[in-house]
């Protein structure tokens, strides 16, 4: 079996997680903060070890988003940095509107490029200097791990395992799981009006773990990639395709005979990794995301998210707010 | 011969009985023995030529049709599988050029899906129905507009920028790789288990035909004894006539079937055994030259298991088996068992070995540029790895290109071996059959006069 990028939960461990933050957070307003988060684990069936070890540390999984203050203050990674003259930045090829190379020029262009080259552009005062390396999804921590890479900006989930192996940013974009289905199809969300039809997701994706837990009564394809979706889709081969808002919106800007239908039902909020060692790197690019948020409806942001994901992600006014835990 | 004995004319058994009886008071008499000696003679020779004529004639039937059908349903089965996975080759190179395609790759796709096509329509009137080439047959011939449909459809995505083209491509090219080749190799197959069956039935020694020969021959020998110890004559020429066509026949088939059989053997060994390596060969690089594109066109969209980039682990696969493991500088001799190893085993003569020792140096050289264009790629620099890859020269589908005249040389070399030698064979064997009647009437003739001499002396 050939592994996905897709909406790229890379081991499975991912959901137990998110289920597990999601439930924390529904809890939280009514029981107290300390509520045992093991009672509510094994709701889902699956991802094992992994949900296990986030059940050792639940007070690090009510906000896996938080991260460190902004601060301009050179450190050792940000010095290695401006030494090499480069940043080495981890991104996708694929994935239409936020990073994937344009067959015509052969540029990499997208949301998370732009946000790259923002970073770049504020570390060593140009935006041309990166280094791109296409990283496969399972190969996002250990190139951070292993330096291979100074960033990941590639759609990446933030969740409490993914904050014991590398450090986040704040989050830079809230995107959710959600139904996509030609327009005209009797399918209008994650719902009973699935029953009987085949949907695809991509393999090892939060998609698929959704619907093994809820398949709504339809029959499901999995593919390797997220965009493989699509070609089914349009070869008649499947009634609708589940990914993450965000990806959807870029299969949707292929083809204008699909839409999203429904909200998103799961949360998911993507931010910048970074080696855990690189705390003044985590800080500088902090910084850079605040002012990337700066300047309400003319903030670089929402340029980034006019010109990339409007048309077909309709109706976000305003970025993320960041959270922080120092 | 008119001189057996005659059945009366009613009841079946009775007559039967009758018959019998008849002969054996004819044997009771010298006339009487020579006439059945004489008609078991005739009948022995008459028998030796037409068993031998019989099974000749089976025998070119079949190397007729090792060399004007099964052969060629074989080579042109070789050619299916060849230009399918060329197409997929040239369709992969072409998107990656996006909208400068070279109309170059362009054409060979359309020149690969044509010959396909044609050849195709060629096998089916060469079907019959039960054949188990026709299922396979009818597959290709469902898979291929799905896949060209297909192909489009990237080709389209991809000049709109839009990556759903790569995506595209990927599942054209699945599909070519889990439905179409898979098809066409089985017809190969189905093409070349039919050839090694005609080339058994052309080979197969002719037993009953040398039997009869030497059973013919010691009754004659036995018959000169006999007139030889009652008569004292030591030569009866009737006789001895008969004895030379018979020995004559006997030797014929023995020297003609055993030259046929050699240049049929060669024709294999040398011929369509190369044949079949240096196409697997073919496939083998055309393969690897698709993986390799495919690597720049997925962009580690899909990986192993292992999470490696499925593309080029597919690469390094198709070249194991190629030449073997990678990083041996160029001049290298292939590992042992890869299959350019074998088509260099394989190979006879300066115009054999070189286009194959020229390959093999051309695809040690293929290996070290993929490392390098690799290596730009991993190391972020795709524009620089593109060039290396697709470029015109220096580039690895230089390499790949000088790989496949190459192995398309051998192959033509290898193609006139094959047929000369069956050709040698096949000639071998030409007008036996018609001799060995003459032969055997002749011999009869000699037989028959030879006895009835000695039975004028009883009138």
């Amino acid at each position: 079996m050939r592994a996905g990028t897709g909406r790229r939960r890379g081991p499975a461990a991912a959901v137990g997680c998110a289920v597990a933050a999601v439930a924390a957070t529904a809890l939280l307003p009514s029981s107290a903060a300390g509520h045992p988060e093991r009672s509510v684990d094994p709701v889902r069936p699956g991802p094992h070890g992994a949900s296990v070890a986030a059940a050792r540390a639940p007070a690090a999984c009510t906000a896996p988003e938080a991260s460190l203050r902004p601060s301009t203050a050179d450190g050792p990674a940000v010095q290695r940095i401006k030494n090499r003259g480069r940043l080495i930045a981890g991104v996708d090829q694929n994935s239409y509107r936020w990073g994937y190379r344009d067959p015509a020029t052969g540029e990499l262009s997208g949301f998370d490029i732009d946000l790259v080259r923002a970073v770049a552009k504020a570390v060593l005062g140009d935006p041309g200097k990166v280094t791109f390396l296409a990283i496969p999804t399972n190969q996002r921590i250990p190139a951070l791990e292993k330096g291979k890479v100074d960033i990941i900006a590639r759609t990446m989930t933030i969740n409490c395992d993914r904050i014991k192996q590398v450090a986040f940013s704040t989050a830079y974009f809230e995107a959710g799981q959600q139904v996509l289905a030609p327009k005209g199809s009797p399918v209008t969300a994650f719902d009973d009006t699935l029953k009987g039809k085949k949907v695809c997701t991509a393999k090892g994706s939060t998609g698929e773990s959704e619907l093994r837990h809820e398949s709504h009564g339809a029959f499901v394809l999995t593919v390797p990639n997220q965009l493989d979706c699509l070609v089914r889709l349009q070869l008649g081969q499947v009634d609708a395709v589940i990914t993450d808002s965000a990806l959807a919106a870029g299969q949707a800007a292929q083809d204008p005979s699909v839409r999203l239908v429904g909200k998103p039902f799961t949360t998911e909020s993507y931010g910048v990794a970074m080696n855990l060692k690189d705390a003044d790197l985590v800080r500088r690019v902090n910084a850079v995301l605040e002012d990337y948020r700066q300047g309400g409806a003319a903030s670089p942001w929402m340029l980034a998210y006019r010109k990339w994901l409007e048309h077909d992600l309709k109706g976000i006014t305003a970025p993320p707010e960041p959270k922080y835990k120092d | 011969m008119s001189s057996s004995p005659q059945p009366d004319p009613g009841a079946g058994h009775s007559a039967w009985r009758e018959g019998l009886d008849r002969l054996r008071s004819t044997a009771t008499t010298e006339p009487g023995r020579l006439r059945i000696i004489g008609a078991a003679l005739a009948g022995l020779l008459v028998l030796f030529g037409s068993v031998t004529a019989w099974q000749v004639s089976g025998r070119a039937a079949a190397a007729d049709a090792v060399i004007g059908h099964s052969q060629p349903l074989s080579a042109d089965a070789a050619d299916i599988y060849r230009s399918l996975a060329d197409a997929d080759t040239a369709a992969a190179g072409g998107f990656l050029a996006g909208g400068q395609e070279p109309r170059a790759v362009r054409q060979r796709y359309e020149k690969d899906i044509a010959r396909a096509s044609e050849l195709l329509v060629k096998a089916a009137a060469n079907t019959d129905a039960g054949d188990p080439a026709g299922p396979r047959i009818a597959k290709l011939n469902e898979q291929l507009p799905l896949y060209t449909g297909l192909v489009e459809s990237a080709r389209a995505n991809n000049r709109q920028g839009l990556p759903l083209g790569g995506a595209y491509l990927r599942y054209a090219s699945d599909r070519m790789r889990e439905e179409l080749l898979p098809a066409a190799r089985a017809l190969y197959e189905t093409e070349t288990g039919r050839l090694g069956s005609d080339y058994g039935d052309a080979k197969d020694l002719p037993w009953a035909a040398f039997a009869t020969g030497v059973l013919a021959l010691g009754a004659l020998g036995w018959a000169q004894r006999r007139t030889y110890l009652r008569t004292n004559r030591v030569l009866n020429h009737g006789l001895l006539a008969s004895t030379a066509a018979a020995t004559v026949l006997l030797l014929w088939l023995a020297v003609g079937h055993g030259v046929a059989r050699a240049g049929l053997t060669q024709s294999y060994e040398h011929g369509a055994k190369s044949l079949q390596v240096l196409n697997e060969a073919r496939i083998a690089a055309l393969q690897a030259r698709g993986d390799e594109s495919l690597t720049l066109v997925a962009r580690g969209a899909v990986l192993t298991p292992r999470g490696d980039d499925a593309y080029e682990s597919s690469y390094r696969a198709g070249m194991q088996k190629l030449i073997g493991g990678d990083g041996v500088p160029v001049g290298g001799a292939p590992e042992e068992g890869s299959l350019l190893d074998r088509a260099q085993a394989l190979a006879d003569g300066a115009a054999g070995r070189d286009p194959v020792a020229g390959a093999i140096r051309d695809v040690r050289q293929w290996q070290q540029r993929h490392r390098d264009a690799r290596a730009s790629d991993d190391s972020g620099y795709y524009e620089r790895a593109l060039p290396k890859v697709i470029g015109e020269k220096d580039s690895t589908g230089e390499s790949f290109d000088r790989v496949d005249t190459g192995l398309s040389r051998a192959l033509t070399h290898e193609q006139g071996e094959f047929r000369r030698a069956a050709d040698d064979g096949r000639g071998a064997l030409a007008g036996l059959a018609v001799g060995a009647v003459v032969l055997a009437v002749l011999g009869a003739a000699g037989a028959v006069l030879g006895i009835g001499r000695r039975l004028a002396e009883y009138r």
